[in-house]
């Protein structure tokens, strides 16, 4: 047991290595991009460059969210019950909590320079800070104990729950009140109104935090197929031990 | 056996539970309404209390969920009870069905008094066409407040630290409830210049909530309970 543990090399392979690399590259550049060669804006000065990293890591945790209530349903739906799928969706979820943590810090620190407040009662934020907080309860809902299989059917269907509730807590959000600076690059009128440096190093930022996404995710995951299989030989294990023991 | 004579049976059973443990009366009601005392004592002014009376009825309503919720299903969970329908092969819908039935009757009561309580502590007032409008909003926020409480307690039951964890997976949910049915109710009672008619939107956003999470409820429950 102890020989195994020490030859063990971490969870990584050429393909989460290319991922991990491009990672570094791409925020790099982005680092570089966003403190430096961009020019600030004419309106929100400096405070423009948040955006570099507040863009990309919303539509990380917006993706990863989508990840988890994708796989979450593969793993109700399919007929094998693959754990794969339970694992996407349980690492993608704890990504995406992270990045809508970064989200909403990057945002509200943005929204002190450029509104004067750090929090507004927008659509957009209350629902975003309703997201964190559901996806908060999913995880401890995975944290909750038992066998890996009941871990993946409390978590998914608590995920496709998620799915149902999200909208309706916007939809009844907007009829709240509305207020947030609409989407700029995304904008339903189609021209883009920004420095052409500018929108490259905030589509460079998506590219490289999404790539960062399938990096951990990936790792992750397998960390998880790990303790799951640990969790299975671990009393094998113990047995053997201690039969051994009675036998000398 | 049917699955409405098992909801009906299950609800029936729930109730009869109730009115001779009377926790519901002996102890939610009367946190129910220390909450609302309060609430007067936080906000201190008459005119600010009229104006929130609605969100104060609402927000007291889903303190006193987490308890109603935990309680119906402690009795589940108390001596395996759950357990026990789950190898008797009563079908897990007819249980939603009913477990959600009793937590509505449960619920009902518990806002009748807070909704008087309002009326008595806060002055406000409601005139014919606001009851009309009270009346469906409070029928239509409690059958979404009981499927969704139902279906969250059935998930926590028989998990270490439910009494936790059941208001951080509940509370985000209903938040359109609560936002929606204090709208409403604001409108009933004509506070901050509502007209009553403003109220109906809301109540239509409630009756979605409660049929998305009665469909919801009824295609997962077995999924939560089967273990």
């Amino acid at each position: 047991m102890s020989s195994e543990t020490q030859s063990f090399k971490g969870v990584g392979t050429p393909t989460t290595r290319m991922y991990g690399l491009m990672a570094v590259v791409a925020l790099g550049w982005v680092f570089l991009g966003g403190l430096f060669f961009t020019p600030e804006d004419a309106v929100q000065g400096d405070a423009v460059r948040i955006m570099y990293v507040h863009v990309p890591t919303a539509w990380v945790a917006y993706l990863a969210f989508i990840v988890t209530g994708i796989a979450s349903a593969c793993w109700l739906i399919g007929k094998k019950h693959s754990m794969g799928f339970d694992r996407v969706a349980g690492a993608s979820a704890e990504v995406g909590v992270l990045f809508m943590a970064m989200t909403l810090l990057s945002g509200s620190l943005w929204g002190r320079i450029t509104w004067g407040t750090f929090w507004v009662w927008d659509p957009r934020l209350t629902t975003t800070a309703f997201l964190f907080v559901t996806y908060l309860g999913y995880l401890a809902v995975r944290g909750l104990g038992g066998t890996a299989e009941q871990r993946a059917r409390r978590s998914s269907v608590i995920a496709l729950l998620a799915v149902l509730e999200i909208p309706l807590v916007h939809f009844s959000v907007v009829l709240w009140r509305s207020l947030h600076q609409r989407a700029t690059v995304l904008s339903p009128d189609g021209d883009i109104k920004m420095d052409g440096l500018m929108l490259f190093t905030l589509l460079f930022g998506v590219f490289g935090f999404t790539v960062l996404f399938a990096w951990l995710v990936s790792h992750r995951q397998r960390i998880m197929a790990m303790q799951d299989a640990q969790q299975i030989t671990a009393l094998d294990a113990a047995v053997t031990e201690r039969l051994k023991e009675v036998q000398e | 056996m049917s699955t409405s004579r098992i909801a009906r049976a299950v609800a029936a059973k729930d109730l009869r539970i109730e009115m001779r443990s009377r926790v519901v009366t002996n102890q939610v009601l009367p946190f129910s309404g220390l909450v609302m005392i309060m609430f007067a004592f936080a906000l201190d002014n008459d005119d600010v209390l009229q104006r929130v009376a609605g969100g104060l009825v609402w927000l007291a309503t889903l303190f006193s969920l987490f308890i109603v919720v935990q309680r119906t299903f402690a009795v589940e969970t108390f001596d395996g009870a759950l357990d026990a329908l789950r190898v008797a092969g009563v079908n897990p819908q007819g249980i939603f069905i009913g477990k959600a039935i009793a937590l509505f009757v449960q619920l009902i009561v518990l806002e009748s008094v807070l909704f008087i309580s309002a009326v008595v502590l806060y002055r406000v007032n409601v005139n014919g066409s606001g009851l009309v409008l009270l009346v469906t909003c409070v029928l239509c926020a409690t059958a979404g407040l009981a499927f969704v409480g139902t279906l969250y307690g059935g998930l926590t039951a028989g998990a270490r630290g439910r009494e936790t964890l059941l208001p951080l997976l509940l509370l985000p949910v209903v938040a359109p409830v609560l936002i929606c049915a204090t709208r409403a109710t604001e409108s009933a009672f004509r506070s901050g210049g509502l007209t009553v008619g403003e109220g109906w939107p809301w109540v239509a956003v409630l009756a979605v909530f409660a049929a998305v999470f009665g469909l919801g409820g009824l295609l997962s429950f077995s999924s939560l309970i089967e273990e």
